[in-house]
């Protein structure tokens, strides 16, 4: 293998019943960055039926190329199809990179591709970044249950290849007045190709019910003072896209169901983001969710123990503070 | 039918600790356990030999005392076990680890391979779909349902944000979610044919006849630079402001850490 006859960086764009997932311009941020970094190319690759709106956002979100693969049996994802015309390409073109969103989807097709290009797969990464001394791609990821940050490197097989969790880099601004070469490739697909056969696919409303599976807790206690409290704390969690829990105390005054009470007699939890409101912080309490990756506690009393085992601690009333938030994450999300 | 379960020996992460001093895991005294979504795969796998009748075959590749999972997988009511086991198999990535797998499927029949989706030492969800290429099998993964049907099987897998009915011919590889089902303990009459009349066998990289160049560090094409536990968790700060300033700061955190 000749490294040097490997170039660009390609971004595999997800799209999903015709519609971009967001996590394709999070590649194509991220995939600038990196291409500029090396002074080369950087090439969406899209798989899809009636792909052509699609194609003017990519551009719009900063690539240098687009590269579009359309045929009715790409509208809808099988890891056969979509796996043979990748690599098909990536055979062809040989690109020196290449990004999958770690959804789903792209943890089902990424490590068919690389299997069938024999080349490294890093799965997973929130940091990415350029080895000045060998242009070689580092690529960092937890491990060990997020205990451990691992770099990994491919140094001698091209492409490099990684799969990047959503919502971890930003996407560029759009800008519609962007232009880059469109290429359409023939599709060399037969249906004989694709040995799954799709019966049904089924969108389900989001159920958290076990507040150990959620990213986001908004958890209460006993200084939220009323199930009507709650509410609010309800209202921020899924601005947050998370779920309330509570403390021993709000159970126990009835504000909300045991199901979601945190601590030693209620669940463990580590979610990445705890935000403790009016919770003291009994050690009880704290032994159920001192894991979590980040703590916020808003509570009246600055001195309480809660606010020692904190990342951030506002001395404040949750009333106030709660609404503030929720509006200026909403006002961030419409930018 | 003939299945295959893939499985691997791990860690119990949720039993890591780091040590405040050093900063490093300690491993000792951390219980070793049955990947949790292979656990997965082999209990549907005994359920699909319950209601059809079914040859299971459990397989490991890993140190000699991933014996002990196999074990285990015997005592749930798995027929037979097979330790892949050679010192050829160190510092495997996932590329190296699936060309020693799979080279072990070519030696077994096989219309299921079921693997879990990944495990949680490692959480990459890779070997599962690269012993299917290996092997030129349809794959399905994040599967949390399988039905038998004529001429192969209709799976569930799951989506972020709902699930797909699939219908596929086997052979196929199939990887397990937890939500497939749940793990049966091991039994007394399995834990007794365990001791009584099953062994687990084990295969060194020559009994599976593989390229060695593909097995190991040497067929990994990717290497550990460095790893750095997380940084210790810092004092918090406390914040006194009046409630949007407040506000503010922490929304700002939030978004500089990818929170939202």
């Amino acid at each position: 293998m000749n490294l040097e006859d490997y170039k660009g960086v390609w971004v595999f764009a997800e799209q999903r019943d015709g519609e971009l997932q967001k996590i394709s311009f999070e590649l194509l941020g991220k995939g600038r960055e990196i291409a500029d970094k090396l002074g080369e190319e950087l090439t969406a690759v899209l798989l899809g039926d009636k792909t052509d709106d699609m194609v003017k956002e990519l551009v719009a979100y900063g690539a240098d190329k687009v590269i579009v693969a359309s045929s009715p049996l790409l509208g809808h994802f099988t890891t056969d199809a979509y796996a043979k015309v990748i690599c098909d390409l990536a055979n062809e073109r040989k690109p020196e990179i290449i990004f999958v969103g770690a959804t789903y989807l792209g943890r089902d097709l990424g490590p068919r591709i690389s299997a069938r290009l024999a080349t490294g797969l890093t799965a997973d990464c929130t940091s990415l970044d350029i080895d000045t001394e060998n242009n070689n791609l580092m690529m960092t990821r937890p491990a060990f249950g997020g205990n451990l940050m691992a770099t990994i490197v491919c140094g001698d097989h091209r492409p490099q290849m990684a799969t990047i969790r959503p919502g971890v880099f930003e996407k560029l601004a759009k800008d519609a007045n962007r232009s880059c070469p469109v290429e359409k490739v023939t599709v060399n697909l037969k249906e004989s190709d694709i040995r799954t056969k799709s019966i049904e696919v089924v969108k389900v409303a989001q159920v958290l019910a076990d507040i150990g599976e959620a990213n986001i807790i908004v958890s209460g206690g006993r200084g939220v003072g009323s199930k009507e409290n709650f509410a609010l704390l309800e209202k921020l969690a899924v601005t947050l896209d998370g779920v309330v829990g509570a403390s021993r105390a709000a159970v126990e005054n009835g504000w909300i169901d045991k199901a979601v009470q945190v601590g030693q007699t209620g669940k463990t939890v580590r979610p990445t983001v705890y935000i403790a409101c009016g919770i003291s912080g009994a050690i009880q309490h704290l032994a159920g969710m001192q894991d979590s990756d980040f703590i916020i506690a808003i509570n009246k009393d600055a001195t309480a123990p809660i606010m020692k085992a904190a990342d951030v601690a506002v001395a404040g009333d949750f009333l106030k503070v709660i609404p503030e938030m929720i509006a200026q994450i909403n006002t961030l999300r419409n930018k | 039918m003939n299945i295959v379960v893939c499985l691997k020996q791990v860690p119990d992460t949720n039993e890591v600790k780091i040590d405040p001093k050093t900063g490093t895991l300690i491993r000792e005294g951390v219980p070793s356990i049955i990947n949790p979504d292979d656990k997965n795969a082999l209990e549907e796998s005994l359920r699909l030999k319950d209601a059809h009748g079914a040859h299971v075959t459990v397989i490991s590749m890993g140190p000699p005392q991933a014996e002990k999972a196999l074990r285990e997988a015997l005592a749930m009511g798995a027929d037979e076990a097979i330790l892949v086991s050679d010192r050829a198999f160190a510092g495997a990535d996932t590329l190296a680890t699936s060309h020693a797998l799979a080279a072990t499927l070519k030696k077994l029949d096989y219309d299921i391979v079921f693997a879990g989706r990944q495990a949680i030492d490692g959480d990459t969800a890779q070997v599962g779909p690269e012993i299917a290429e290996h092997l030129n099998l349809a794959q399905i993964t994040y599967v949390e349902k399988v039905d038998v049907i004529e001429g192969g099987l209709k799976v569930r897998r799951a989506w972020e944000d709902g699930y797909e009915d699939i219908e596929v011919k086997t052979p196929v590889l199939l990887t397990a979610i937890k939500e497939l089902n749940e793990p049966r303990y091991m039994n007394i009459k399995s834990i007794f044919e365990m001791f009584q009349t099953k062994e687990v066998k084990v295969w060194s990289a020559a009994d599976i006849g593989a390229d060695i160049s593909l097995l190991g560090l040497k067929g990994s094409p990717t290497k550990v630079k460095k790893s750095m536990t997380k940084e210790p968790k810092g004092k918090g700060e406390l914040i006194q402001l009046p409630a949007g300033e407040a506000a503010l700061y922490v929304v700002s955190k939030l978004k500089e850490n990818h929170y939202i």
